[in-house]
């Protein structure tokens, strides 16, 4: 046996092309899985100046995992259209929309963001790998579907500061780029897009390039960013940013329909606090029946945000003799939610939020239990023991700052 | 119209504990004025922009007592409350360094370095403290009872006390007597024997004293700032995006939200006073405001023997405040810089610069420093608590640019023939060839520098011989004591005045405390 390789994870799972910067910035060499590749977990040994970056600096990301998928042809709008619940009909060449897409049953398949990149070109990006249920639907339709995983690097910049960074880097500015709206740009004689979008709810971009090119645009945002605060940003980060944004994560807070090994598991867009995206005045779209049947008789389940209340929270840990014990970073158990001895939901994933200093969770809420102001049992465990605290349902998102969609032009 | 309006309650003051008491009174459904001096809120917790490009927190640089339940009463979040962590402490010395960040792995690692005990000591230390804080803590949130003539109300709190403290362990109490009692070096030399190590943590115990780290009682300075608390982590400080000014600016958008009126560049002249009793204040300008209720954000030394007159108070009373100690020590320098200071020691940017960086390298640099101060000198050589705010939020100076605040001890404030300009520079020189001493490129750098001795803190800022916690931190000057006994409940001699400042129980720093605990009490007495 040899011992002589260097550390390299090439062999076992697959690299983003931002890997040889990425790799010699982690302090911490904390990585999790991504989509198959190694993702940085937190660059340095705690998460805290990360967390911070995104929303009082700018935070860089390497988002590359995200599956991405271009759809091109002359059916490729009718085509999404009928794949997603968004009205795809009405999106604008360089306009971006977030939206779920379903099965037959109406549960959910995955989530992500549309970008009309052309008339008749489409890119999708979803969590999951999507090419063959894509490639399934789009039977005898004049289309082409390409698999753009890999063959398109991105990076996330996340930040009140993010603006500014990209008007000091890009050819044109960004200043009249609205909110889930995307250009085309140049980086000196890099092209690249870029996309008003994020996971973080803050004022923020996506900016979509060919692989060959990352490392350039990498050490250019790094170094025109270092005087804005740039910080290289990992996914524990991301997951408390994600969490006061409201925005759900498949695998932690829904479990895609393809994967539900049963019924319960799976979930429609109205249970999943995504029926703002469901429109049903649209002729036809996958899922669209049952969805109708389920309007009608109305959600079993709603999707909220609730806040555990601080007070009788520390109160339990002052009985212990103990500061309170609040969670560094995003959890990600399910917990049990109550109304008096009766369980109504569960929280799927949580955060004590530094920056609203509330402790928030994300939950599934049996729907007469679910309005606004609703007082719930959440359970906890103060030195081994269970403990049931208050938490009160509310509007998420839970952070939800101007600049997310203000324009300065 | 001056004197047509009425309001319930007046605050003389916009600092931050002023503007506490006001936002918590307007939310109760209170008519509330505030009247600030300058021309801008918040007191000694103020962000300006002194050189053009570069906002400097002028005085107050740093928050971590902050009171989780003010911050959540108030909203403050909404209103812009926003703490960014500091992470580490950087302690530079002539051919090595000192550096404890948040990672415990880390910072074990880096005192073992040293020496390994201490290393492990160290693990002990931190969460010790932090259960006697918080043993400490009920103290902090009941108001003062009047041990001399008690109420109903105080009997049952002092009770309360009195059960809390029996379920303290024997350890817990141990330490608690010893921090009571003892000096901050003797207390620290129980646990550790690397030098820059007990220097940096005696540090805190000396900062907005008149005493020197081997002075009995500075080990309780050193617990009150081991209280603070961000996000259930004690010991944890924060850093305020936009400098502590905008700390204060949250408050009083608070205030303003729950309906307060909030006036600045309205000196008070004086609380008007009829039959023993505050109806109003009389503006410097000749206006006046007539209220129900007028509290004080002031120090003791101005709420009592400035804003009314002596002869509307109990002698034995302005006998008490006259002999509350307030012996201001310390000075402040913010500097613009062009670029980053450069530590021989650990050259080049880093982790250790996006935290405090103590000039404090041994007991003995401390310890002259202060008897400069004791023979009315300022320090030649002084203790400094430095950070530089635009590394962690570059919002604070023009891109590529940084501010560093600088918190010096000692300037005292009877120095010897009084401050001047001349002294002023002179005290500025001395801070700058100490940092040069570790970063001698600082001279090289600096585009702007601001010096602020006690004499500037106490014109500027109000701040009776420019003590930063309106009156010293020490042992016979807490709880039932702060500021005169029997006056330690934010009530006065004089009917409808009270008082709501840092010179009240609990004490300085920003905390929100005394303001909120002020407010809770008024609103207790009017109903």
């Amino acid at each position: 046996m040899s011992y002589e390789n260097q550390f390299t994870a090439h062999t076992q799972l697959k690299l983003s092309p931002f890997f040889k910067r990425t790799s010699k910035l982690n302090e911490s060499q904390e990585w999790r899985r991504w989509s198959g590749f190694l993702a940085a977990t937190n660059y340095e040994l705690h998460h805290e100046n990360e967390y911070f970056a995104i929303r009082t600096k700018a935070a860089l990301l390497d988002i590359t995992p995200l599956k991405k998928y271009i759809i091109e042809g002359p059916d490729s709008q009718r085509f999404l259209n009928r794949l997603v619940t968004r009205n795809i009909s009405i999106c604008k060449v360089g306009q971006v929309m977030y939206t779920p897409w379903c099965d037959e049953e109406g549960k959910v398949i995955d989530d992500g963001t549309v970008q009309r990149l052309s008339e008749n070109k489409f890119r999708i990006t979803s969590a999951e790998p999507n090419l063959n249920w894509i490639q399934h639907n789009a039977t005898g339709m004049d289309l082409t579907v390409r698999d753009d995983s890999v063959s398109t690097a991105a990076l996330a910049l996340q930040g009140p500061n993010s603006r500014d960074i990209l008007n000091e880097v890009a050819s044109d500015s960004l200043d009249s780029l609205k909110f889930f709206w995307m250009m085309d740009t140049t980086f000196g004689d890099i092209s690249v897009s870029i996309s008003r979008t994020g996971y973080t709810g803050d004022l923020g971009y996506e900016i979509w390039m060919d692989p060959k090119d990352a490392i350039a645009v990498w050490d250019l945002l790094l170094d025109k960013g270092k005087s804005f605060g740039i910080t290289p940003t990992g996914l524990q980060a991301l997951d408390i940013a994600r969490i006061e944004a409201g925005l759900i994560l498949l695998d932690v807070d829904y479990v895609s329909s393809r994967h539900a090994l049963i019924e319960s598991r799976k979930s429609s867009p109205y249970e999943l606090g995504l029926g703002w995206a469901v429109k049903m005045k649209k002729k036809d779209f996958i899922g669209k029946a049952a969805l109708e049947a389920e309007v009608v008789r109305g959600p079993e389940w709603d999707f909220v945000g609730i806040e555990i209340q601080w007070h009788e929270l520390e109160k339990h840990f002052r009985k212990a003799g103990l500061a309170p014990g609040l969670p560094s970073t995003a959890w990600r158990t399910s917990t049990p939610l109550y109304k008096g001895s009766k369980q109504v939901g569960y929280a799927t994933s949580g955060a004590w939020s530094p920056i609203l200093k509330r402790y928030i969770a994300l939950a599934h809420v049996k729907s007469e239990y679910a309005d606004e102001g609703s007082e719930l049992m959440f359970e906890l465990k103060v030195e081994h023991y269970r403990k049931l605290t208050p938490a009160k349902v509310v509007k998420t998102p839970f952070f939800d700052p101007e600049r997310k969609r203000s324009c300065l032009a | 119209m001056p004197g047509v309006k009425k309001y319930d309650a007046i605050v003389i003051g916009g600092g931050h504990n002023g503007l506490t008491a006001a936002a918590y009174l307007s939310r109760a459904g209170k008519k509330v004025l505030v009247l600030e001096r300058r021309y801008i809120l918040g007191g000694a917790a103020v962000t300006e922009e002194i050189f053009p490009g570069f906002k400097f927190s002028v005085c107050s640089y740093v928050v971590s007592l902050m009171k989780p339940n003010v911050m959540r009463e108030l909203m403050l979040p909404k209103f812009g409350l926003e703490l960014l962590p500091l992470e580490s402490t950087f302690t530079p010395l002539d051919n090595d360094y000192l550096l404890r960040t948040a990672d415990a792995d880390q910072t074990y690692r880096e005192i073992a370095r040293h020496s390994l005990r201490d290393a492990e000591a160290y693990t002990r230390f931190g969460p010790l403290m932090g259960q006697i804080g918080m043993a400490v803590r009920p103290i902090l949130e009941t108001i003062a009872p009047n041990p001399i003539r008690p109420s109903l109300s105080d009997l049952s709190k002092t009770k309360k006390l009195l059960d809390h403290f029996k379920t303290l362990s024997s350890e817990q109490f141990e330490y608690l007597t010893k921090l009571m009692t003892m000096s901050s070096a003797d207390f620290l030399d129980e646990w550790f024997e690397y030098e820059p190590l007990k220097a940096s943590m005696a540090a805190s115990g000396i900062i907005g004293t008149f005493m020197g780290p081997r002075s009995p009682g500075s080990a309780y300075v050193m617990l009150h700032h081991y209280m603070g608390d961000i996000d259930g982590a004690f010991r944890a400080w924060g850093f305020q995006r936009g400098g502590t000014g905008a700390v204060s600016m949250a408050i009083a958008r608070s205030a303003e939200y729950f309906g307060a009126d909030i006036m600045t560049e309205a000196p008070v002249e004086k609380v008007i006073v009829k039959n023993g009793k505050a109806v109003g204040v009389a503006l410097e300008n000749g206006d006046e405001y007539k209220s129900d209720i007028v509290i004080s954000g002031l120090d003791p030394k101005l709420s009592f023997l400035k804003m009314v007159d002596e002869s509307d108070l109990p002698s034995d009373f302005v006998t008490d405040i006259k002999n509350f100690r307030i012996r201001g020590s310390s000075g402040k320098v913010n500097l613009a810089l062009d670029g980053l200071p450069n530590f021989t020691c650990l050259p080049g940017d880093g982790h250790h610069l996006r935290g405090a960086i103590s000039i404090s390298p041994s007991y003995d640099h401390l310890e002259k420093a202060y008897d400069d101060a004791k023979y009315g000198n300022f320090s030649k050589e002084p203790y400094m608590d430095i950070i530089l705010p635009s590394v962690l939020d570059p919002d604070m100076a023009p891109p590529g640019k940084h501010v560093m605040s600088c918190f010096v001890q000692y300037a005292p404030y009877d120095i010897k023939g009084g401050w001047n300009d001349q002294k002023r520079e002179a005290f500025g020189d001395a801070v700058i060839n100490t940092i040069a001493r570790f970063a001698p490129n600082i001279k090289d750098i600096i585009l702007h520098r601001q010096v602020l001795t006690p004499a500037d803190l106490e014109s500027t800022f109000g701040l009776t011989e420019g003590n930063i916690f309106h009156g010293e931190l020490s042992l016979q000057q807490l709880f039932t004591m702060r500021p005169a006994v029997k006056w330690a409940d934010y009530t006065t001699p004089i009917k409808n005045y009270f008082q709501c400042g840092s010179g009240t129980h609990p004490g300085g720093g920003i905390t929100g405390s005394p303001g909120e605990m002020a407010a809770k009490k008024i609103l207790g007495i009017w109903s």
